[in-house]
């Protein structure tokens, strides 16, 4: 690493640390903001207590803070048992935070009651678990749970809104409560920062009585859904990717394993794990903000008509039971279709589910016990191997033969000596790019078939695929340098390339870039966009 | 089946895969067009030679192939993650592979998003 780049490491290191501490005094401001406002609360309520405070003028002399704090605690908990004591069900701050929800009859005081006794977890504080939480919290549920083992990036900011610039860095959980704290400093809100494991699973989510799986792979759904089955608790899950998200409510009404009335687990939407290549990320596949913040959004709404269910006539003994929940569905939110929702109505339990049936494999002690491998029961891809080391440049290598003059020749670099072949998708590509290279999108280049002129296939394909490859035909003694995001596809493009016999029999040379634009970015060129 | 009239949709990013989100069939466009099998008189289109047509379509291309259909069993079984539904109700209640096409029908094939 040269000096100049260290100094500026740490001038950003600076501006960021400066950044959070701007950020957590204001924080801090407001929060002493509301214990200040509290106490005021506190003392006029105990000024017009007709009963009088009978510590009240002590307690600013000559008593310890700690001692006075536990007095205080004494007395309010005496304050809560006694069954007589508050006037009106709700705090008078409540009614007035919660009026509008509160007139509603679908909520009421009833639905605002079971609302503030109710409590909630979030798996996954990322795009859908920031929405669902701030609106769970805003609409005073009595407790949140947040599980995350992340940290915030900044590339997570444009949705998942709980977190700021200034908390970069921080864990996810801290960030979300600093926000949720200030949104609404009555909601208890309990962290673990940590993934959700099977060791840990039923240990935490046995504290909830519902669970939001805000998650974003394969794995942790099936784990989230297994444990939900196991302990009891209606399960909210939702997903979304580029434009489109989807929305479940399962295993509602949460009945024991074996009951067929009980709602369906994703185990019986989705028996068998989809093929790990086939599980795109929002990494690589991209997100819109507000697409999952919709489905963030929708699972929040979920919640609360699971916990004020029923709210409005007389209270029943059973809540999530007394009456018929809707029948299972999906629904498919697609930005940019018309009409943007469709629900799909879904099937009842499987008879042979491994998580809800009678003959159910998945059991407490088999989770407790760790012996349910979720990763490997999911799969993982592969990094992909695809060449050998003589078909591959490294990027300080290829940095030479583009920019440095040729040592042993002496001769000025020339770009025109190879053609570089930049294989990520057009949108990508128009980002930012390495001059002189030409974009071959990578979706085209699988669109070949290796074989054109077998069968029909040949044939059927645009004359647009084609051109790509007859134009680089046309340059036979050129060395070809392929190149993308991460260094993956420009592997199955060289051996492509290949198979379409562009090498000429092993007459000229192709391959790829190691490492990508990432490693071009993070090693040669540190100005080089990373996104 | 000369005058079934059906159509195919694609969600969830399957709709990349085909290229299309729609596709009507018959087709008016000759790229679009699907191999369904000759039926004997008195036999019906199942959904299973729909599956076949679609999958036909990606023949040659592996990779994307198997985001779509696994065959080894022998036969094309559509890839786990992805829903298959008839006129929106899941396929299990419809009798999955061997469902009869009727005229007017909407198959949906959605693949599970992961993404959050
Ligand atoms: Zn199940």
């Amino acid at each position: 690493m040269t000096a100049t780049s260290v100094i500026e490491l740490l001038r950003q290191q600076i501006e960021s640390c400066e950044a959070q501490l701007r950020d957590l005094r204001q924080q801090l401001a407001e929060a002493e903001h509301d214990q200040q406002q509290e106490q005021t609360h506190d003392r006029l309520r105990h000024a017009t207590d007709p009963h009088g405070d009978p510590l009240g003028h002590d307690m600013n002399f000559g008593i310890h803070d700690d001692f006075r704090s536990e007095v205080f605690a004494a007395l309010s908990h005496v304050e809560a048992d006694k069954p007589s004591a508050p006037r009106w069900p709700l705090d008078k701050s409540e009614y007035k935070r919660y009026g509008r929800q509160l007139i509603m009859p679908e909520i009421g005081l009833q639905g605002q009651l079971r609302l503030k006794n109710a409590s909630v977890l979030i798996v996954g504080v990322g795009g859908l678990g920031c929405p669902a939480a701030a609106y769970l919290v805003g609409a005073g549920v009595g407790i949140l749970g947040l599980i995350d083992g992340d940290t915030v990036e900044e590339s997570n900011l444009h949705r998942q809104i709980l977190h700021s610039t200034g908390r970069v860095g921080m864990t996810k959980v801290d960030s979300a409560r600093i926000a949720l704290n200030s949104l609404n400093p009555n909601v208890k809100l309990v962290a673990h920062t940590s993934h959700l494991t099977p060791e840990s699973a039923i240990r935490i989510l046995q504290l909830y009585d519902i669970i939001l799986d805000c998650t974003d792979t394969p794995a942790s759904r099936y784990l989230i859904s297994d444990t939900c089955v196991l302990l009891g608790k209606p399960l909210v899950s939702a997903s979304a990717l580029r434009t489109e998200g989807q929305l479940m409510v399962l295993n509602n009404p949460p009945l024991r394993a074996g009951d067929s009335r009980g709602g369906p687990c994703y185990r019986c939407v989705f028996p068998k794990p989809p093929p790990p290549e086939s599980v795109v990320t929002c990494g690589d596949g991209g997100i819109l903000g507000p697409v999952v913040g919709v489905m963030g959004i929708l699972q929040a709404l979920e919640a609360i008509k699971l916990l004020t269910r029923n709210a409005q006539p007389p209270l029943t003994s059973e809540p999530m039971l007394a009456q018929p929940s809707d029948p299972p569905s999906l629904l498919i939110f697609s930005a940019y279709a018309n009409p943007m929702f469709r629900s799909i109505r879904l099937r009842t339990r499987k008879p042979k589910c491994a998580a809800c049936s009678a003959q159910a494999s998945v059991t407490a002690k088999a989770l407790e016990s760790g012996s349910l491998d979720y990763v490997q029961f999911c799969g993982t891809v592969n990094p992909v191997d695809a060449l050998s080391p003589s078909e591959r440049i490294s990027v300080d290598n290829y940095a030479k033969l583009r920019l440095a003059i040729n040592p042993f020749t002496g001769m000025e670099p020339s770009k025109e000596s190879h053609i570089l072949v930049d294989v990520r998708e057009k949108v990508q590509y128009d980002l930012c790019s390495l001059e002189g290279s030409i974009n071959i999108p990578f979706s085209m280049v699988s669109h070949t078939s290796s074989h054109p002129y077998n069968e029909g296939n040949g044939r059927q394909q645009g004359a647009e695929e084609q051109t790509w490859v007859s134009s680089l035909r046309a340059y036979p003694d050129k060395p070809i340098v392929v190149i993308c995001r991460r260094g993956n596809d420009s592997q199955i493009t060289v051996r492509k390339m290949k198979e379409l016999g562009l090498d000429n029999g092993g007459q000229r040379w192709i391959g790829d870039i190691k490492g990508g634009l990432k490693a071009w970015g993070q090693t040669v060129d540190r100005d080089f966009p990373d996104y | 089946m000369g005058n079934i009239k059906f159509s195919v949709e694609f969600s969830g990013g399957l709709q990349d895969l085909f290229g299309q989100k729609k596709i009507p069939i018959p087709s008016d466009k000759n790229e679009d067009q699907i191999q369904l099998p000759k039926l004997l008189p008195g036999e019906s289109l199942k959904l299973k030679h729909v599956i076949d047509g679609l999958a036909a379509k990606l023949k040659g291309r592996n990779a994307k192939l198997k985001l779509f259909v696994q065959g080894d069993k022998g036969f094309y079984e559509v890839t786990p993650g992805i829903l298959v539904l008839i006129n929106d109700s899941d396929w299990e209640l419809e009798g999955e592979y061997e469902y009869e096409i009727q005229s007017g029908d909407q198959v949906l094939f959605v693949s599970t998003l992961h993404g959050g």
